[in-house]
């Protein structure tokens, strides 16, 4: 690990301005705000990040779990995941996202890990882990290791021939479907991104991920409320049934009149280069009936534009049957 | 170690007293040198030796390091770290508490895992300078071998283990898990414990462990 100077500090202003020193708050800051810590010093120890300078956050009154104005719900950056999960309003009205995050990690990384960190969390494509290898994203210019090689984990949505990494995050994918708004304040003053505007495909540029520039400090999330009856649920398929990333996953929330769905919400995890969420599966879905085969429309439609890689072919159906089996969990539940 | 002195009648030098243990860490501690001119008091005995903490404010100051306190087990200690030293490091390294194990060093083993303020972490992630406030408990803390806590006292029973060295990252966090929500299955142990491997596969007899405490708690 690179050395770095450890300063802490207790108030949002002290945060800003500390890491706005930094060219960029995206691969490479040479200013990182630490909280959790579970990801960055992981990618410390293998010398992925080397900030010069580390600006503990968790002096921050961040960790509240509230009502929001809007009827929603606020959620403190600094909110455990393992607070989030077991949250009663989370549980009963979200519990998508709930089943999202206890399906992430494990206990002790869940006691550990922020919200605002999850919502950061790199991808675990093996080549960005290994500083013998290219990678765009961590080095841009020295190529994607990944494309001709061990494959099988990365994305087959949104990827680019520069990177087809994929978002390793569960919570991310229910805060997709959910529809959050991400709270940030930086040396502008304070904005709101939706959670669709957060995230940046690779492109030509896969070392930016987030929308986030020098000084952006995330403070919390919000979640709209849900119309009254809708229901969600996440479901996660991966090659061991726990402590591991998703294959393919899906985050979905649905409310019926009658039989009919009138509103539908779909987000997709292990398959994306970013928390995916699907349009196009919503508008197949949207005024149907629940039968198995508008579930498996709506996957199709969903997995419509997937560029599988060598190794990673499978992830296609896979992803496809997790959606329908959600969509099916979900719609019984009504 | 000190138990090889069946097989001669020759009286075990001071340097052969010492255990393979205490040796490195005093070595590591002192050179080498020093270590075989401090062995004098040291005595084979099950209780465990406790060397001085490292990292003293009060030994000369190496470059770069930072003074911190650290509480761990219920103890304060002032100490001098490299800012890079993480509470695992700091416990085994600075502390000599070395229950608690390195495995991975990257938080996906459970080897290292500790409490931090009633909590179950992986101290291989957590830095220490950052920890300063924090109430830390090792398996240390948890019991002795003349007064086991009653998981410790469970997986002796049960067989919870073939090597030991992931014994205490399960202990810990099979403790933390009697006060966390979960169902009373051993599904729901393996899930609780899913972030603990065991190298040597000795699972079903650690699920028993943690199921005698739990229908006993």
């Amino acid at each position: 690990m690179q050395p770095f100077d450890l300063i802490s500090v207790d108030s949002i202003q002290d945060a800003v301005k500390a890491q706005s020193s930094s060219s960029t708050a995206q691969q490479g800051a040479s200013v990182r705000y630490i909280a959790g810590g579970t990801n960055l010093v992981d990618y410390m120890k293998l010398n992925v990040e080397t900030p010069a300078k580390l600006v503990d956050i968790n002096g921050l009154s961040l960790t509240a779990i509230e009502p929001a104005p809007n009827g929603g719900l606020k959620i403190g950056a600094l909110a455990r995941n393992t607070d989030v999960a077991y949250h009663d309003t989370v549980k009963t009205q979200f519990p998508v996202l709930s089943l999202a995050i206890l399906s992430g990690a494990s206990t002790q990384l869940r006691n550990m890990a922020t919200t605002a960190g999850n919502l950061l969390q790199k991808t675990r494509c093996v080549y960005y882990r290994d500083t013998a290898y290219g990678c765009n994203k961590r080095q841009p210019g020295t190529g994607c290791s990944a494309i001709d090689g061990h494959n099988r984990m990365m994305a087959i949505l949104g990827t680019s021939d520069k990177c087809i990494a994929s978002n390793p995050s569960d919570q991310n994918v229910a805060l997709a479907a959910l529809d959050a708004t991400i709270h940030v304040t930086g040396a502008k003053g304070e904005r709101t991104i939706p959670i669709a505007q957060f995230y940046l495909l690779p492109g030509n540029t896969p070392e930016r991920e987030t929308v986030l520039e020098p000084g952006d400090l995330v403070t919390h999330i919000t979640i709209p409320a849900l119309p009254a009856g809708a229901k969600s649920y996440y479901l996660k398929l991966r090659d061991r049934t726990s402590y591991e990333f998703a294959l393919a996953s899906a985050a979905v929330v649905v409310k019926q009149s009658g039989s009919r769905i009138d509103f539908a919400r779909v987000a997709m995890g292990g398959v994306g280069t970013v928390p995916w969420r699907s349009l196009e599966a919503e508008k197949a879905l949207q005024g149907k009936v629940a039968t198995p085969a508008n579930f498996r429309a709506a996957a199709e439609a969903a997995l419509h534009g997937a560029r599988p890689q060598s190794q990673n072919g499978f992830k296609v159906e896979l992803a496809k049957r997790c959606l329908t089996h959600a969509l099916a969990e979900v719609t019984r539940q009504a | 170690m000190a138990e090889h002195t069946d097989d001669t009648s020759k009286p075990l030098t001071s340097l052969e007293k010492l255990s393979r243990r205490s040796f490195l860490s005093r070595a590591g501690a002192m050179g080498v040198a020093t270590a075989a001119a401090t062995v004098a008091p040291v005595v084979a005995s099950a209780e465990p030796e406790r060397p001085q903490p490292q990292g003293d404010p009060a030994m000369p100051e190496t470059p770069g390091t930072i003074p911190i306190t650290l509480k761990v087990n219920g103890e304060t200690h002032q100490l001098r770290i490299d800012p890079r030293a993480t509470v695992l490091d700091t416990l085994r390294e600075t502390l000599h508490l070395t229950g608690t194990k390195k495995g991975c060093d990257h938080g996906q083993c459970g080897a290292c895992t500790v409490h931090v303020d009633g909590r179950r972490a992986n101290s291989c992630l957590l830095l220490a300078a950052m920890h300063q406030k924090a109430e830390i408990t090792t398996i240390e803390g948890l019991g002795t071998p003349q007064k086991m806590h009653p998981m410790q006292a469970a997986f002796v029973e049960h067989d919870g283990y073939q090597c030991g060295y992931c014994t205490s990252g399960q202990i810990m966090s099979a403790v933390a898990m009697l006060h966390e929500p979960w169902g009373d299955t051993d599904t729901d142990v393996k899930e609780a414990l899913s972030g603990n491997i065991c190298r040597c596969g000795a699972y079903p007899n650690i699920v028993a462990a943690v199921q005698s405490v739990r229908r006993h708690a």
